[in-house]
């Protein structure tokens, strides 16, 4: 995911992204007007028209979002801010708007607003920003307007139901491969795959067997040692991520999760437990179930800090020596603001560590790591504005430092690309982790 | 004169009194209705718990993040909001026509309190004007609707100053006065002043997705 950035925007500071250019290229102004108002008319109802209708345009949601503050506090980038910039103007306008307006709405929707849901604990209203954002991107996917790279994802999840392009047999081969690794440190370690009947399903998002195979190594032995009856499906649904909830394919969502959640229930597992990924837990938990009518998941899913949480309470695992470097910990907006699993995320991080240094401000109230949202997925043509838009993680960050914290924990994979990116390009230098580096490096293994 | 004050202080107090009322209802049943067919689901996601629990929070002044964060503002809308319900309500003159029309009382505020209290409404708003001009955040949201929606709610309160206090023209601020508070009521429904209207359900509806379904707080 850190690819080079490359050139390519002019000197005004206007990007280009083939699949927004050229999708805008193919749009007649009729067609504009069309695609908007069957979007409004035949999706949207009370919850737009309300948020619309209260906003009293009183600004107190600026303050919390980080491309605001990374801003100089530049009120363009202010949550309110934004929906002006998009919605507003497209209610106003009554969907005649022209391709300039729509360039700069699509770059606003898919590159400066993570969907973090910060600005609802800080709107009194509790207006539903992200939604509204959500709503604009709806917009440019009906109308063939989203940025490259996220499209590119989008036709992988509509290919192959992973995100990756991975084919079966390569992932098949990932596992098996992985086994074969984790053997040599621990013989009789197994990733059980097609397991029927087993109590979890552990599903990982498409990213971990093409570029973090070790991390499905770690888990097994995890699994292994705590002697958790795990196994790992054979055929397609066994990726948990989704860009399409993000390019504003529901479609595609509701497809995904259907996948997923059969897969589940093919192989009578108990339940679902997840790699360390916010958006992948958003999408299963929280927004694609709603696409197939299931208020709730149809079988429990658990994300991996609060399965470590459960594996250290229980004293499925042991610790030989706590991890001697002082820490901090980027809580996901995901799984804080998205499943309030703060709490067991400090429990863990105290058990593991000797010492952990809180960043400020924390827990619920923490700043997205920018990434989130299919954010770091539209890609190059994008990277720099992400890496410019969140300057007070960098901050942040280097305050966690002053105080000693020389490790950074980032259990979603988003955040840990969008850190990654931060780290580097205002010259952090620490190190960062996933909860499960840290478990798997100190955790008391048979000899 | 003695006309057109009966005729504003007497056929247009209910007009007015029927379009608020009315108008907030017509609100209300509407967009429950279109939620309804719409984004059925914010029914089953709603929560009385939840959202309670969440307006409470929103509705204490300092009881969240983002008040203490602005204590000046906090301090100043809170203000403003609870003067601007109690004082119409509970003010002597307004008291003793509800007294003669209906033969109906409650406990009103003495003159004085009612003068300060008034004073304050009117320095709340050009605070709000002042912020909406100065700040850049808020300049970026306004429109002249702001404006017109800040006077209009200002101007029952200037001009009824104006005319207790007798000062030049208050035969005529009077009249004016009663009318701005007509208009002002009428309005409510129909501009973003509905957002006291609003306030319970959108509030309501973020604490229960955030307490019920994400297991956090939304303050
Ligand atoms: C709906 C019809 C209304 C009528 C008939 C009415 C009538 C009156 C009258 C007769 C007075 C007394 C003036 C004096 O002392 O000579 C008054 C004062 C006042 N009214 Fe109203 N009013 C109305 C609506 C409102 C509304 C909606 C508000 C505010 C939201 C309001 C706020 C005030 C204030 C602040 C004063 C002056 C208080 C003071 O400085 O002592 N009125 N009104
Ligand atoms: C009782 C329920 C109400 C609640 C919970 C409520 C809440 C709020 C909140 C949270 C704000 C934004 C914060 C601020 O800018 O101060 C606000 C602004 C405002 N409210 Fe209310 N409000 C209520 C009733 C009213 C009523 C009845 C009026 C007038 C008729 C009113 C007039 C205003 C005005 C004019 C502003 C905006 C000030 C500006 O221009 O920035 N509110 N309200
Ligand atoms: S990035 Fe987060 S805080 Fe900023 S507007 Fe989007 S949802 Fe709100
Ligand atoms: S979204 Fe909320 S906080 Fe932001 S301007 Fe509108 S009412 Fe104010
Ligand atoms: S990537 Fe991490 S911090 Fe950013 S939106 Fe996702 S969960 Fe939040």
């Amino acid at each position: 995911m850190a690819e080079p950035a490359m050139k390519q925007s002019d000197e005004t500071g206007e990007i280009f992204d083939k699949g927004i250019d050229k999708g805008l290229a193919r749009l007649t102004p009729e067609k504009i007007e069309q695609v908007i108002n069957k979007v409004l008319s035949a999706e949207t109802g009370a919850r737009l028209k309300t948020y619309v209708n209260t906003c009293v345009h009183c600004g107190l949601c600026s303050e919390a979002c980080h491309y605001y503050l990374s801003h100089d506090n530049d009120p363009k980038f202010s949550p309110a801010g934004k929906v002006k910039q998009t919605i507003w103007e497209i209610l106003k306008k009554k969907g005649k708007v022209d391709h300039k307006f729509l360039k700069k709405a699509a770059e606003i929707a898919y590159t400066e607003c993570n969907l973090c849901r910060r600005c609802a604990m800080y709107c009194p209203f509790g207006i539903d920003i992200a939604y509204l954002i959500s709503v604009m991107r709806r917009i440019c996917h009906m109308l063939g307007v989203t940025p490259l790279y996220m499209q590119d994802t989008a036709h992988s999840h509509s290919a192959t139901l992973n995100q990756m392009w991975v084919k079966e047999d390569e992932w098949i081969d990932s596992l098996f491969w992985q086994e074969e690794e984790a053997q040599d440190e621990m013989p009789d370690l197994r990733i059980p795959i097609e397991k029927e009947g087993a109590e979890i399903f552990y599903s990982v998002i498409a990213p971990e067997p093409k570029f973090r195979a070790q991390l499905i190594y770690q888990a097994a032995v995890i699994f292994n040692v705590a002697g958790v009856d795990f196994t790992m499906p054979a055929t397609p649904g066994w990726d948990n991520s989704d860009q399409c909830m993000f390019s504003g394919d529901y479609e595609m969502m509701g497809r995904l999760k259907k996948a997923h959640f059969e897969t589940a229930m093919r192989l009578k597992v108990k339940r679902i437990v997840m790699g360390e990924c916010g958006h992948a837990f958003r999408s299963v938990y929280d927004v694609g179930n709603r696409w197939l009518a299931w208020k709730m998941p149809p079988i429990p899913v658990t994300h991996a800090v609060e399965f470590y949480y459960e594996l250290l309470k229980q004293g499925k695992i042991k610790i030989t020596k706590k991890y001697d470097k002082p820490v901090t910990l980027q809580d996901p907006c995901n799984i804080s603001r998205g499943r309030g699993l703060h709490e067991k995320a400090r429990y863990v991080v105290n058990a593991l560590c000797e010492e952990f240094i809180d960043m400020q401000p924390n827990r619920e109230h923490n700043y997205c790591c920018c990434a989130g949202g299919g954010v770091i997925n539209t890609g190059p043509p994008y990277k720099m504005k992400r890496i410019d838009g969140n300057r007070v993680k960098a901050e942040q960050l280097f305050a966690a430092k002053a105080r000693g914290a020389k490790v950074v924990i980032a259990p979603c994979h988003n955040c840990h690309g969008g850190i990654e990116d931060i780290n580097h390009h205002y010259g952090l230098d620490m190190e960062l982790h996933f909860l499960g580096d840290i478990i798997y490096k100190i955790m008391e293994k048979p000899a | 004169m003695h006309d057109v004050y009966n005729f504003v202080s007497g056929p247009l107090v209910w007009v007015s009194f029927i379009i608020f009322f009315g108008g907030c209802l017509y609100r209300l049943i509407s967009m429950a209705v279109l939620a309804k067919k719409k984004d059925v689901f914010v029914y089953e996601y709603m929560s009385f718990k939840y959202g309670l629990r969440s307006i409470f929070h929103w509705i204490i002044p300092f009881g969240t993040v983002k008040w203490r964060k602005n204590p000046i503002l906090t301090i100043v809308t809170f203000t403003f909001h609870i003067c601007l319900i109690l004082v119409p309500i509970f003010l002597c003159a307004h008291v003793i026509l509800w007294k003669e029309s209906w033969d109906i009382g409650w406990w009103y505020f003495s003159d004085t309190t009612a003068d300060i209290l008034t004073g304050i409404v009117i320095a709340c708003c050009v605070f709000f004007l002042i912020r909406r001009i100065v700040l850049p955040e808020v300049k970026y949201l306004t429109s002249v609707s702001d404006y017109v929606i800040l006077a209009m709610v200002a101007a029952p309160f200037i001009t009824g100053f104006w005319t207790y206090h007798q000062w030049p023209g208050c035969k005529i601020t009077g009249i004016v006065h009663i009318i701005a508070g007509e208009i002002m009521l009428a309005a409510i429904p129909f501009t973003r002043l509905i957002h006291m209207v609003y306030f319970p359900f959108t509030r309501g509806y973020m604490g229960s997705e955030f307490g019920a379904v994400r297991n956090a707080k939304d303050w």
